[in-house]
């Protein structure tokens, strides 16, 4: 759902599957935009979790870049970002 | 000796002001913000190029020009986690993470200029990916040329409704309703207020012009009651409300297939560090909540202690750089770097604009006032704090039992102690307390621990090796 334009293109992977994103986009926007929006489960009942606040206050987007958790929406993608979703404590 | 002789925490308009205008006075000061550069949420720095345009980004830059020809020390990308009296010297201690790691300041005096965070309250199904905020939609509209949904439904109050459903528009997205809370009456109230900003005024104007053209429908007095899907929003039901917000039991609601929804119900200010140091609050419902007690300059209750901007109390984007800028006169005033005279001469014009611009952003503020009827008409297995993921049946029983405060709330249930650390529930808290009948003084402010915002535990550790952690010998038996 990211507007078509100018930019930079970047490929990153998430879950293992390559996606792009436009230079400076968060991760965050990134997977929305390429219909990614479940990213977190919730604590009780595991139901999907998608970003939320998008400023750093949900903690539902909560990933995995590089290997360290951090909010997605206040990370940008850089070229080559190995990014997952968290493996949920049993 | 304290190293700077003000700290300034957030770099929005409020903070970047206060900054440029202590620097220009000769104090040595710092400024903190989380984002990359200045701007806060509403001059919000663009991600990339494309993602500009409009009053804000140019306001927006300016800010940013201004700051970096200032003499200001600017600390971006760090997260202010801790705030206490300092050690070694007169003043207050800061620790902040940021790409380096973890970095402790000390400053003589301290303004408070965080901003807000969004304030949503809670409805059936809310938790579904595909709901986002009204401000988190402006971001990914604004910031990240991203649309929120192909069919998006806008719903809760204040200016952002319009904002939100433009943008979306723009990027070519549909809008499937526009839902509003307030109705004509409510918006008529607001216009003495709005007339002070004719331009910012007529910019709504022409919005509910564009979405009239585009054939949005306009739903007034209406509320969101349930969101609905599988693994992410399929459709959302709406309906007319009370006056004070509660669900209409006579009329039918409506349902709306979309793949989107956003909302908000105004901004919550960010008080948390004056809270902490333990500086005196109120509780104001049309300024935002719990505020910190300012006097006409910014001085909290404390020596040495400043608060401006939304932050401080919703006046708006106008009105922060003005109540930003009287903060830093008073602190050069208070350390003793600016007489008596001279401090009357300049903060006298700024508190006339302050008074002024301030009449808009309350008028705005006012449409977001919480009403009861939103949380009372609320449905028990609704999702109430969504980081511990208790209903809204789970504290009403808690509070039914004898939980009289946030603090009760909080011990019982342990809504609040999730990572957004109650910024998104102790609104929602609050409201169900007073629909219990307690008062704001039983309800009592959230109590504001560090570490204010999550940090790394790495970042405050360092690396060690078990190995070198000294263990002291066990005593003998």
């Amino acid at each position: 759902m990211t507007v078509p334009g100018p930019g930079r293109r970047l490929r990153f992977t998430f879950d293992g599957v390559s996606l792009e994103a436009i230079a400076g986009q968060s991760v965050a926007a990134a997977l929305w935009a390429a219909g990614f929006r479940a990213l977190a489960r919730a604590p009780r009942s595991g139901a999907p979790r998608g970003p939320f606040c998008a400023m750093g206050v949900c903690q539902d987007c909560l990933l995995l870049v590089d290997g360290v958790a951090v909010e997605s929406c206040r990370v940008a993608v850089r070229e080559g970002l190995v990014v997952e979703r968290p493996e949920r404590p049993a | 000796m304290s190293e700077y002789d003000l700290a300034v925490v957030g770099g929005g308009p409020a903070g970047a002001a206060a900054a440029i205008e202590a620097a220009g006075l000769g104090l040595r000061c710092l400024l903190f913000d989380e984002g990359s550069d200045a701007g806060g949420q509403v001059y919000r720095p663009p991600a990339f190029a494309a993602a500009t345009g409009g009053p804000d980004a140019a306001a927006g830059a300016a800010l940013r020009a201004g700051l970096a020809g200032s003499a200001v020390e600017r600390a971006f990308g760090h997260r202010v986690w801790f705030a206490g009296p300092a050690a070694e010297a007169a003043g207050f201690e800061l620790q902040a993470v940021g790409p380096e790691g973890n970095r402790r300041v000390t400053a003589r005096a301290l303004l408070a200029a965080a901003g807000t965070s969004e304030r949503v309250f809670p409805c059936a199904g809310w938790t579904l990916p595909g709901v986002t905020g009204l401000a988190a939609a402006t971001i990914l509209l604004k910031s990240q040329k991203v649309l929120p949904g192909r069919r998006v439904v806008v719903a809760g109050c204040g200016p952002l409704l319009p904002l939100v459903a433009v943008g979306i528009l723009e990027l070519g997205g549909a809008v499937a309703a526009l839902v509003d809370l307030n109705g004509p009456a409510d918006w008529l109230a607001a216009l003495p207020g709005l007339a002070a900003r004719p331009d910012l005024a007529l910019r709504g104007l022409g919005w509910l012009a564009r979405l009239r053209r585009a054939g949005v429908p306009l739903y007034t007095r209406w509320g969101v009651r349930a969101v609905s899907g599988r693994e992410a929003v399929e459709a959302v039901e709406i309906g007319p409300v009370e006056a004070d917000w509660r669900p209409s039991r006579q009329r039918p609601a409506l349902r709306i297939e979309a793949d989107a929804l956003c909302l908000g119900h105004g901004l919550l200010p960010a008080s948390e560090l004056t809270r902490l140091l333990g500086a005196a609050h109120a509780y104001r419902p049309e300024a935002g909540g719990w505020l910190p007690v300012l006097d006409e300059a910014g001085r909290t209750s404390l020596p040495l202690l400043y608060a401006a901007g939304d932050g401080a109390r919703l006046l708006g984007a106008g009105a922060a750089p003005l109540a930003g800028r009287l903060a830093a006169l008073a602190a050069a005033r208070d350390l003793g770097r600016l007489s008596e005279a001279a401090f009357a001469q300049r903060a006298a014009p700024l508190r006339r604009r302050l008074r002024r611009a301030a009449r808009f952003g309350t008028a705005m503020a006012r449409l977001c006032t919480p009403r009861p009827g939103l949380v009372e008409g609320l449905g028990a297995d609704a999702v109430a704090c969504r980081c511990e993921e208790l209903t809204r049946g789970e504290l009403g029983a808690a509070i039914a039992a004898g939980a009289g405060s946030l603090a009760a709330l909080k011990a019982a249930t342990r809504c609040g102690m999730g990572p957004c650390g109650g910024r998104l529930c102790n609104a929602t808290a609050h409201a169900l307390l007073a629909a219990a009948g307690r008062s704001a003084a039983e309800i009592g402010a959230p109590s504001a621990r560090p570490p204010l915002r999550p940090v790394p535990l790495a970042a405050l550790t360092g690396s060690f090796d078990y190995a070198d952690v000294p263990i002291r010998e066990l005593s003998p038996r």
